[in-house]
């Protein structure tokens, strides 16, 4: 309870890769250089690895995959003295954090894509047409969440200083299972190369064009616009957009994709954007830094080709 | 059962919007009802449909107007409207999230006492997605959030949620609880015109927001709001050769 008294930031960790936590860690640093900083993380197994920096995790062990309830209940049992409690703006974080918002009566801020000082953030609006400058409310706890593409990941490093506690398990609901899309391939949102289909793929099948792609771009993540996805050539964990994922890589090729709003919301933040498609008029051209006017599916083998050559 | 579903009116998806002066312009833009809410009054109108709900009421914050975005979730069928009246801006300049939940709460809490709230899981025009698990959170009552499938089951409901690795299910054990919808949990239907004219019927009542005793101050100020940085203009190459060239020797994104 000692460490409690002098820390000031409480990080809520992303039960799956730890990258949004990393990024979260960089946000929170931002904020105030000066803080400490705790981790708090809930599950059936302690963490293995941490972002380095943090200074003490406590570590809520259940004996069940924990529901958003449960998670929100053990971090407002570890919020007090806390002046802020940090999250990431994943699913994970967008179930959690506003929950545990109401839980210790703090209006959150989420989604914050750049932090101007300790106390004025910017956060997007209207699917990132519009930037806004916020600033945070004084009350403590003040809950933040980051978007993970928009900061610095801190390194990993092994847990030291873990405190264990059984879960305040919420009863209203129990988790029953899960359907995980199993892929080789990196992860989305951390990938350094996304190569992204939509509707003029096609079909499923086709989307092998873009792995074969994204192969030889130096093994990049495959994602899809929401009309690929709502045509069910691929899952819907691929999505990128406003209302998919977000991602930042450095290279992101854009094939078939016309580049509806909701979908360059989840993509133009990306250093390099190129668009293969055969309709010169489709709006994604207006982001891409390159844009190729063709048949995607003479250009993108031809393409994958003269890579790898 | 009874069910509540939010309804929020929105600038319309398809909208690029105008940031000027500070603000985004909102004067002459046109609004509709905010698409994951659409996909929450269905789930709704099927609840119904299928015998599982007796009655479902949609609920609206905001200005005079939403009593159109009221009309439409009753000419979809939802049985009547509540309208929380308020000229405070809802897309997280003057009424934030927080605020929102706490005058939903009061509505759930005082006066409905409904088994289920269904919400979109975010509004397109602040992207904040808090309200349902705030709403949550202050009923201390189960939550699911971004669903896919809900299906009744055991007293509960047996719900299929978007993770961020692929899908999970939840099964919701007590009632209350709040369902934030997903976009491919249906396919809304439209409303026909004998539906709008019966819409007109029903019943929609109003309460001024400013009357609930609820503080509407935005506690994180909105102190900006700005246009984002434009990319620099991009160029149109000939072939795969000049995208190459251009990949690996302006961009350098290419060894």
């Amino acid at each position: 309870k000692q460490s409690v008294c002098w820390a000031s930031t409480l990080i809520v960790a992303d039960p799956g890769p730890s990258a949004p936590t990393c990024a979260a860690v960089t946000a929170a640093k931002q904020l105030n250089a000066d803080d400490t900083i705790d981790l708090v993380f809930v599950g059936t197994q302690a963490p293995q690895e941490v972002p380095s920096g943090v200074h003490s995790v406590l570590f809520y062990k259940s004996a069940e995959t924990p529901t958003a309830e449960t998670v929100a209940a053990c971090v407002a049992d570890a919020a007090s003295g806390y002046n802020r409690i940090v999250g990431t703006a994943t699913k994970f974080g967008a179930t959690v954090l506003p929950r545990l918002a109401a839980l210790v009566n703090a209006s959150p801020v989420t989604d914050i894509t750049s932090v101007i000082d300790s106390s004025t953030v910017m956060r997007p609006l209207y699917a990132g047409n519009a930037l806004a400058k916020i600033q945070i409310g004084s009350e403590s706890p003040q809950v933040l969440s980051f978007r993970p593409t928009s900061f610095d990941k801190v390194p990993t490093e092994a847990v030291k200083n873990m405190t264990e506690k059984p879960a305040i398990v919420f009863k209203g609901s129990k988790w029953q299972g899960e359907n995980v899309s199993k892929s080789e391939r990196p992860d989305l949102q951390s990938a350094a190369v996304v190569v992204s289909g939509g509707r003029g793929m096609g079909s499923g099948e086709n989307f092998s064009l873009l792995e074969d792609l994204a192969d030889a771009l130096g093994g990049g993540a495959v994602g899809a616009s929401r009309a690929a996805v709502d045509a069910g050539m691929v899952p819907n964990d691929m999505q990128v957009g406003q209302t998919g994922k977000v991602v930042a890589p450095k290279l992101y090729v854009a094939v078939g994709i016309s580049g509806a709003i909701q979908h360059l919301s989840g993509m133009k933040d990306s250093k390099t954007i190129v668009a293969i498609n055969k309709d010169p008029e489709a709006p994604i051209f207006q982001v891409a830094d390159y844009g190729v006017v063709g048949d995607l599916f003479t250009v993108v083998p031809e393409m994958t080709q003269k890579v790898k050559a | 059962m009874k069910i509540l579903v939010g309804v929020k009116r929105v600038v319309d998806y398809a909208v690029k919007v105008r940031v000027a002066q500070g603000t985004v312009e909102l004067a002459n833009v046109k609004q509709s009802m905010n698409p994951f809410c659409e996909i929450a009054v269905e789930e709704a109108v099927r609840l119904k449909e299928s015998n599982i709900a007796k009655e479902v009421i949609a609920l609206s914050i905001g200005p005079k107007q939403c009593t159109e975005t009221l009309r439409t979730a009753l000419a979809m069928g939802c049985d009547r409207g509540i309208h929380i009246q308020t000229d405070l801006r809802t897309d997280y300049m003057e009424l934030q999230p927080l605020a929102i939940a706490k005058l939903f709460q009061q509505i759930v809490a005082e006066k409905e006492k409904p088994d289920l709230i269904l919400l979109g899981k975010q509004g397109i025009d602040s992207d904040c997605g808090q309200v349902g698990p705030m709403l949550a959170g202050l009923l201390q009552c189960p939550q699911v959030t971004f669903a896919a499938k809900v299906e009744s089951k055991d007293n509960g409901f047996l719900v299929e949620r978007e993770t961020d690795a692929g899908t999970e299910s939840i099964h919701i054990q007590t009632l209350p609880a709040v369902i934030t919808c997903d976009l491919r949990l249906n396919e809304p239907r439209y409303a026909t015109l004998p539906n709008i004219m019966k819409a007109k019927k029903k019943p929609v009542e109003t309460i001024l927001a400013e009357t609930m005793g609820i503080d509407l101050t935005p506690r994180n100020p909105v102190l900006q709001v700005m246009e984002p940085p434009p990319r620099k203009d991009g160029i149109k190459v000939a072939d795969v050769d000049a995208l190459i060239d251009k990949l690996r020797n302006e961009a350098k994104v290419l060894a």
